[in-house]
């Protein structure tokens, strides 16, 4: 039975403009112990779908219309709210993207990593503070029972990263959120920090929902991929079928995007055009306008996400024709 | 690549600039020295693009405000088209500087949102006297279809535009003047991969269609590779690596050049799975208070004593690329 089931999350911005549809009729589940990357550009509305599970989406202007979110059998979407704050921060804990705005600047790093142990655990002062220190070592702060004391400015970026992985996992949850988390950090701190991730959820047996647009980070560490547009995913599969075998064209024409990927001396390979206006209607597929394969059924017909192959699931309707050959 | 010593539009000599750091609210003194930039060299030939790459902190950035003039030079030369911007002043000084332009990262911050883009465009044309306000239009109308804007959307706002239009309109407004030198600053890591492509595209056409050199910085090296001819590698105020990017990117020589491409995430889950990742220990030491010797001795695997005592200068070697490291003959593939 899998950790998280999340069914038809629909989560609309009510704005002066109209009403932002940005998640729109989502569906995934996470199991127990697995990576899940979820990928896509700024807009396609992955950050969101994670904010409505944890609860942190400001409302109004945002509401969530539809949908269910169970965990063991609890709808994280409708729970009163006392029962969603034992299990935020307890089963289920975030990692966000800028180390340096999510920290408290006024607190010490050990009120910070304590304060969900006293509230969560009831655990004395003294039991909590020697549980943070613990905490920092392992994820490799060195002089951690020092440095539990200091405030965040006192740190670098990549020890700050390191520090709230710390408290997101000091009460050993078995969900973990991490929204970008290594998107402000310079390439040989990201490493460093994808490795600790990485080590700490084999250790643990800890599930993850890893959000990025960038697709090597999801190649070396994520289980399955589930790649998102406008508010719809439109591509799910295990992460070396995603790369090898791409069912779906946006998620080709990202990978061909990628300037790593592509012969020097070229012009790169752009894909036409913008996402669209979420503010306005969608006839048929999103990714419609921009996609070199379209016919006239996209421009109508709004695709549903179908298994076209063992465990992979597409949002094309050619692909589910049979039409596009990978 | 032959053409960059008989063709030169940008040459820095030895260029060093330092920060005096205060400590104290009251009574400051000064506690130290930052040195942004500690003792570089190079050049930038005519239609060549050099990128330069390195983290946050090792003076990339102060680098390219310096040779705007943005930041003044603590000491050495910065020639433009052999003519050395630090020891001119006034109105001489502003000529020659319009010579180089500057592409910043983020275009939400660096268009002036109350400004039209006809406004931006036409500004340097009317403060430089370059055009009357009659015939500014004409050619803020051609800058703008030069990078891939239609010119009806002239009397729009910057917040009217999406990322990589705004990129494009900072682009126009670099090229406005005619420079020798655009500085582009991490020109497309605010925006979404399939965007920065375009961008990338753009600034390729620009530079080989107008002729234009380019100092091109970014600390993505997949995307400086596909635009460089050359690449510099900058570690704590240094060049620690220089050489044409093939080179650079696929047989680094400097161990900090080395770890850079190894913390490279590679979009091949086969191949990011079962290779080995060099992980450098540690965080880039402070440039207030740098190692003694190679600055990146503390980190190194392959650091001797003899690292720790003398400053690796930046040697041509038997390939043609410089690097600054003693231990290159000793480090096997």
């Amino acid at each position: 039975m899998p950790l998280l089931t999340v069914t038809d999350l629909r989560t609309y911005f009510h704005t002066r403009d109209g009403v932002v549809r940005a998640v729109d009729g989502v569906s995934f589940s996470v199991e127990k112990g697995e990576t899940l990357g979820l990928v896509g550009e700024s807009g396609s509305g992955k950050s969101v779908t994670c904010l409505s599970l944890l609860g942190l989406i400001p409302q109004p202007p945002g509401r969530i219309e539809s949908g269910t979110a169970m965990l063991d059998g609890v709808d994280l979407l409708r729970c009163p709210p006392k029962v969603a704050r034992t299990i935020r921060g307890r089963r289920v804990a975030m990692i966000f993207q800028d180390p340096m705005t999510s920290l408290n600047p006024y607190l010490r790093i050990s009120d910070q990593l304590v304060e969900p142990l006293l509230i969560h655990e009831k655990l004395s002062r003294r039991e909590a503070l020697t549980r943070a220190i613990t905490a920092l070592e392992e994820v490799g702060i060195q002089d951690a029972a020092r440095r539990v004391h200091f405030h965040p400015h006192e740190f670098s970026g990549g020890m700050r990263q390191r520090v709230m992985i710390a408290m997101a996992l000091i009460t050993r949850p078995e969900l973990i959120i991490a929204d970008e988390p290594t998107t402000a950090l310079d390439v040989t701190v990201q490493a460093q920090i994808l490795e600790l991730i990485g080590r700490l959820q084999r250790e643990r047996g800890m599930a993850v929902i890893f959000i990025t647009h960038d697709l090597g980070v999801v190649a070396g560490l994520c289980d399955r991929v589930q790649v998102m547009y406008a508010g719809r995913i439109v591509e799910t599969a295990a992460t070396a079928d995603v790369f090898a075998r791409p069912q779906h064209p946006y998620t080709r024409a990202l990978q061909r995007s990628i300037p790593a990927l592509q012969p020097k001396g070229r012009a790169l390979f752009t894909i036409p055009g913008l996402p669209p206006d979420l503010s306005r209607p969608l006839a048929g597929c999103p990714f419609a306008p921009r996609c070199a394969e379209a016919v006239e059924a996209c421009r109508s017909i709004p695709p549903r996400l179908m298994e076209v192959a063992p465990g992979h699931h597409s949002a094309c309707l050619r692909v589910q024709r049979g039409e596009l050959v990978a | 690549m032959n053409s960059v010593a008989s063709d030169t539009i940008l040459e820095i000599e030895n260029l060093r600039v330092h920060f005096p750091v205060r400590r104290g609210f009251f009574v400051q003194r000064a506690a130290g020295t930052v040195k942004a930039v500690d003792g570089v060299s190079f050049t930038v030939g005519r239609g060549e693009v050099l990128g330069l790459v390195g983290e946050s902190g090792c003076g990339k950035s102060t680098l390219a405000r310096t040779i705007v003039q943005l930041v003044p030079a603590t000491s050495g030369s910065i020639r433009i088209e052999g003519r050395d911007l630090t020891t001119l002043r006034g109105r001489e000084q502003r000529t020659l500087r319009t010579q180089v332009q500057m592409v910043f990262q983020d275009p939400y911050a660096s268009l002036n949102p109350r400004m039209t883009v006809a406004d931006t465009l036409a500004e340097p044309l009317l403060v430089h006297g370059r055009a009357s306000r009659a015939d500014a239009a004409a050619q803020v109308a051609e800058l703008m279809e030069r990078v891939g804007l239609a010119p009806r959307l002239a009397r729009k706002y910057p917040h009217e535009f999406s990322g990589g239009q705004r990129q494009r309109i900072a682009i126009a407004r670099a090229l406005a003047l005619r420079p020798r030198l655009v500085i582009a600053d991490e020109p497309v890591s605010a925006l979404d991969v399939s965007i920065q492509a375009q961008i990338l595209n753009l600034l390729a056409s620009l530079v080989r269609e107008m002729g234009l050199s380019m100092l091109f910085i970014a600390h993505d090296l997949s995307v400086v590779k596909h635009i460089s001819d050359r690449i510099a590698v900058m570690y704590l105020g240094k060049v620690v690596e220089l050489g044409t990017a093939a080179d650079v990117i696929e047989r680094p020589s400097h161990p900090y050049t080395r770890a850079l491409i190894s913390a490279i995430p590679s979009p091949d889950p086969a191949r990011e799975r079962s290779r080995q990742r060099m992980v450098l220990p540690g965080d880039p030491p402070s440039p207030i208070d740098p190692p003694p010797g190679c600055a990146f001795h503390p980190r190194c695997r392959w650091a001797v004593e003899t690292c720790r005592g003398q400053v690796p200068p930046l040697e041509k070697s038997s390939d043609g690329r410089h690097v600054a490291c003693i231990r290159t003959a000793d480090i096997e593939d």
